[in-house]
């Protein structure tokens, strides 16, 4: 029987769960607004802001826009991310301690203070409004997720395998290929995943460093929200809530499996 | 440590269930004032749950119980002033092995001079004193146990419960530790409740044994009278090495013959009732001798072929594959006649040195 | 701990001296991408528009500044004081239940956590404006409207919900290690289940504590999409300053200045609670 502190307990994590989630939730009936406007509650229903998302050359350019540069970011980040961690692990304690506290600054720093940064060195250097200026910067705030997820799982990673297999007659290279990749790809896969959403949602440089030829999607609902009452940002963000859930959601149930088997 | 005389304890009629699961079937276990009593079984037999009963970390479903003849039924576990000494230590990581000790007593209020002095006096006895400014995690395993026995006796409880203590530790420092706590226990005159599955370690330690299995206590006695007298067939085979015979069984007069591959075996008295009786050899009851050779009256006598021999220094060990299949084991002492590998051999044992008891099938189960 | 197996000696060979340089490519694109920029800032902060302190010396001197300065700490403070209020139960109640209500509850903090920041603010914008779902549920009990969007506490609402996730997380990674026999045990030497909990579990969960209110603390400071989007001209934090001053007036000199007092405040706080956050009792970590 549950005791007195424990419904207390249970009543308030409720409550807590529902600050975390139901804000969000809102966005779904504005995206199903019959008027032009974010104004509570909304008036009939039509999916005319789904419509307009697919057609509208201003949001369809610039979701193409996050999601060329995500997937790229996704892979930049993962091979140098994964071969910092390896650097990081197999290093002797002190500089691996010393170079991991080094990458995963750009997790710290504030947002505001790096934009400014990199958009005047990308004044010098014209890379402003270009897909190699953003694919730069975010890859930068990736590196640290890639870097955490890797070496999770390199921790777990039992070194003697290697030995192991070194003794069985397997080079440097098919030791790695065989041995050491398998039992580490869940890592790098969460790694990259984690690059991918970095990437996708990173706003602030990318309000700097955005030019009217090469907006992101994060930049386009920023703009939107700002400007015009447009109930297409509700539809936007229906769709990526429901993308994010999925994709949380089927993580976890890997996650599960492979806790099991 | 003063010595302050140790609780009894009364367990009487005592269950307890988790849903469906009954992990304990009426048990009746009474514990006298500073005896050291160990819970022996298998895992998942019911020792632990009924530790956890007298610690009070789990409430007993039916049944009564009594520490100090007072019943601690609802009574929590932190007012039960009872010292519990677990498997993986418990040390608290953020304090010093000195404030670990420390820690009962200032829950009870005993502060300044008279708990430096006690807890000096604590570590003295498991002679850990040069470390009370040291973190558990700085200490080995042995370290760590002795630490918490430190802690569980500081505050002088007059019972002390112990769960598989030295279980994680390596065979050398826990036949060493086994002394320790005999000693401590010889100088305190506390109730100590050990719990283990390891058989050797509770007759080296324990004044009486408590036998579990499959929820019920099978068997309570000393060590002698579980190993010589054991009243099932579970506690025969789980108390030290065992060789079952089993066959065609009759009674006559006063004893009962039984025919095992073809011979027959006469064993002193009979079971009462309608059980199927089993006989029990332990392997120093029994000789090793060449095939029909040096007869002597009433004797029992199975042929068979030796399968294993083993020199121990202290004597010698053999498998014996009998013909019926069965495999006896044979303890033969030094200067014994010696036996190799496939030589065709009698094992011999007189009636009254085998143990007649009621056949039992799960017995089979629960060992493996 | 001597019960440890020694290393074998064979891994040695598996430790090659070379495999530091395995890490030069991630340090190369940190040097272009992180050291350069800030390092800009930095020169700017005390050469633009002329060579010394005078960006400093303006920053420090402006009572708006001083002010905003002010204000972006009250606001971190509180963000990270009703995140650790929220943040401390559920993380513990995720430790204690079953598999099933633990996986709906790390789903109710992931989905945030990875859910874009500017869609979450945009819920609250529909939530909190004068014509959101607040306002209009007010409307519909016959009370009157309350002003939300563009006040304080209408931010530090907005950026607690989406900063809680960067608290729960460390904490429930903590306490999930902490070893809950030590909770029996404590209760063994007659502790009472509330004293045992403050005084074992509690500063066994501190690390993760202090991780989750740095993290949030620090974010707090330099957080700008939310404070923009639901703050005010009366609720401007130091990150709009900067932006400001970068974009709109083109001051790249006073801009820096602001960016390197945010850039040294982190930093010096992330210095003083490091070592809070390492636990130095590794053996709530049970050894198998």
């Amino acid at each position: 029987m549950p005791s007195f502190p424990r419904v207390l307990l249970g009543l308030f994590c409720l409550l807590v769960a529902v600050l975390l989630l139901a804000p969000t939730l809102v966005v779904i009936p504005m995206s199903f607004n019959g008027n032009k406007s974010l104004a509570f509650p909304p008036v009939g229903f039509s999916w005319q802001w789904y419509d307009n998302f697919f057609r509208n050359p201003d949001w369809t350019t610039s979701f193409s826009n996050s999601l060329i540069i995500a997937l790229i970011v996704a892979v930049v980040a993962t091979v140098v991310g994964t071969l910092a961690a390896f650097g990081v692990s197999r290093a002797a304690a002190r500089t691996g301690g010393l170079l991991r506290a080094l990458l995963i600054t750009p997790m710290v720093v504030p947002g505001v203070v790096l934009a400014i940064g990199i958009y005047a060195v990308y004044l010098d250097t014209h890379l402003v409004g270009t897909v190699t200026g953003f694919v730069l910067a975010h890859t930068m705030l990736a590196i640290p997720f890639v870097l955490i997820a890797v070496q999770a799982s390199l921790e777990v990673f039992d070194r003697r395998l290697e030995t192991a297999a070194a003794s069985l007659g397997a080079g440097r290279l098919t030791v790695f290929r065989t041995v050491t990749l398998p039992l580490i790809l869940p890592g790098i896969l969460s790694g990259a995943l984690f690059a991918f959403i970095t990437s996708f949602d990173e706003i602030i440089v990318a309000l700097f460093i955005t030019s009217p030829y090469l907006k992101t999607l994060p930049v386009q609902i920023y703009t939107s929200i700002t400007r015009d009452a447009d109930p297409t940002v509700a539809a936007v963000g229906t769709l990526l809530f429901l993308a994010t859930s999925l994709i949380i959601i089927a993580g976890l149930l890997l996650g599960m499996r492979r806790a099991r088997t | 440590m003063t010595a302050s005389a140790g609780a009894a304890i009364e367990i009487r009629k005592a269950s307890k269930r988790y849903g469906a699961f009954t992990a304990l079937n009426d048990i009746d276990l009474h514990i006298r004032p500073g005896e050291f009593m160990t819970l022996l079984g298998p895992s998942g037999s019911g020792k632990t749950t009924t530790l956890n009963l007298i610690a009070g970390f789990t409430d007993i479903s039916s049944g009564t119980l009594e520490i100090g003849g007072k019943s601690v039924t609802g009574l929590p576990s932190h007012k039960r002033n009872i010292g519990v000494v677990f498997q993986h230590y418990a040390l608290f990581p953020h304090m010093t092995v000195g404030r670990n000790v420390a820690y009962p007593l200032t829950l009870r209020g005993i502060r300044g001079e008279e708990r430096d002095r006690r807890v000096k006096r604590a570590l003295d006895m498991v002679k850990m004193a040069d470390f009370a400014h040291r973190y558990p995690n700085e200490l080995s395993g042995g370290q760590q146990q002795r630490v918490a026995l430190a802690r569980a006796l500081v505050f002088d409880p007059p019972l002390l419960l112990m769960d598989e203590p030295l279980g994680a530790l390596d065979k050398k420092l826990r036949e060493w530790l086994q002394l320790e706590i005999k000693r401590i226990h010889r100088e305190l005159g506390t109730t100590f409740v050990y719990v283990t599955h390891d058989q050797e370690e509770a007759l080296v330690l324990s004044d009486r044994i408590a036998v579990f299995n499959g929820g019920r206590i099978e068997q309570i006695g000393t060590g002698r009278e579980l190993y010589d007298h054991p009243a099932t067939l579970f506690v025969g085979r789980f108390i030290g090495e065992s060789t079952v015979l089993r066959g065609m069984a009759e009674t006559t007069g006063d004893g009962t013959t039984m025919i095992i591959g073809g011979q027959r075996i006469f064993a002193q008295g009979r079971l009462p009732g309608e059980a199927r009786p089993v006989i029990l050899l332990r392997p120093e009851r029994v000789g090793l001798k060449r095939a029909g050779a040096d007869a002597v009256t009433g004797e029992n006598r199975l042929s068979g072929t030796v399968t294993e021999a083993i020199y121990l220094g202290s004597g010698s060990k053999y498998e014996v594959r009998l013909a019926d299949g069965t495999v006896a084991v044979v303890r033969s002492p030094l200067g014994a006649a010696d036996f190799a590998i496939g030589d065709t051999v009698d094992i011999a044992f007189l009636p009254t040195d085998l143990t007649l008891l009621p056949d039992d099938a799960s017995a089979d189960v629960t060992l493996t | 701990m001597t019960d440890m197996p020694d290393r074998p000696a064979l891994l040695t060979r598996w430790r090659p001296r070379g495999a530091v340089w395995l890490a030069a490519p991630a340090v190369l694109v940190l040097l272009l991408a992180l050291a350069y920029p800030l390092a800009i800032v930095v020169v700017r902060s005390f050469t633009d528009p002329a060579p010394g302190l005078d960006n400093y010396v303006w920053f420090f001197q402006s009572a708006v500044n001083r002010t905003v300065l002010q204000r972006t700490f009250v606001v971190a403070a509180w963000v990270t004081l009703v995140s650790l209020i929220c943040a401390y139960p559920y993380a513990y109640a995720m430790t204690i239940v079953g598999r099933n209500l633990r996986l709906a509850l790390i789903l109710c903090v992931l989905v945030p956590f990875w859910l874009s920041g500017v869609v979450r603010t945009l819920a609250w914008v529909i939530l909190l404006q004068d014509s959101g779902v607040i306002n209009s549920f007010l409307r519909g009990l016959g009370l009157p409207p309350v002003k939300l969007i563009r006040t304080l506490p209408g931010v530090v609402i907005g950026m607690t919900q989406v900063l809680l996730p960067f608290m729960i997380l460390p904490i429930y990674s903590v306490m999930k290690g902490i070893d809950t026999r030590l909770l029996q045990a404590a209760r063994s030497l007659g502790a009472k289940p509330w004293k045992a909990f403050l005084q074992i579990y509690v500063p066994l969960s501190l690390p993760g504590v202090y991780a989750g209110a740095i993290i949030v603390f620090i974010l707090s400071l330099g957080f700008y999409i939310t404070p923009a989007l639901l703050g005010g001209p009366r609720s401007i934090l130091l990150s709009s300053l900067v932006q400001n001053q970068v974009l709109s007036l083109l001051n790249w000199g006073r801009g820096g200045a602001m960016g390197v007092v945010l850039l040294v405040t982190t930093f010096v706080l992330l210095a003083i609670a490091a070592p809070l956050m390492r636990q130095n009792h590794s053996s709530t970590r049970r050894e198998a």
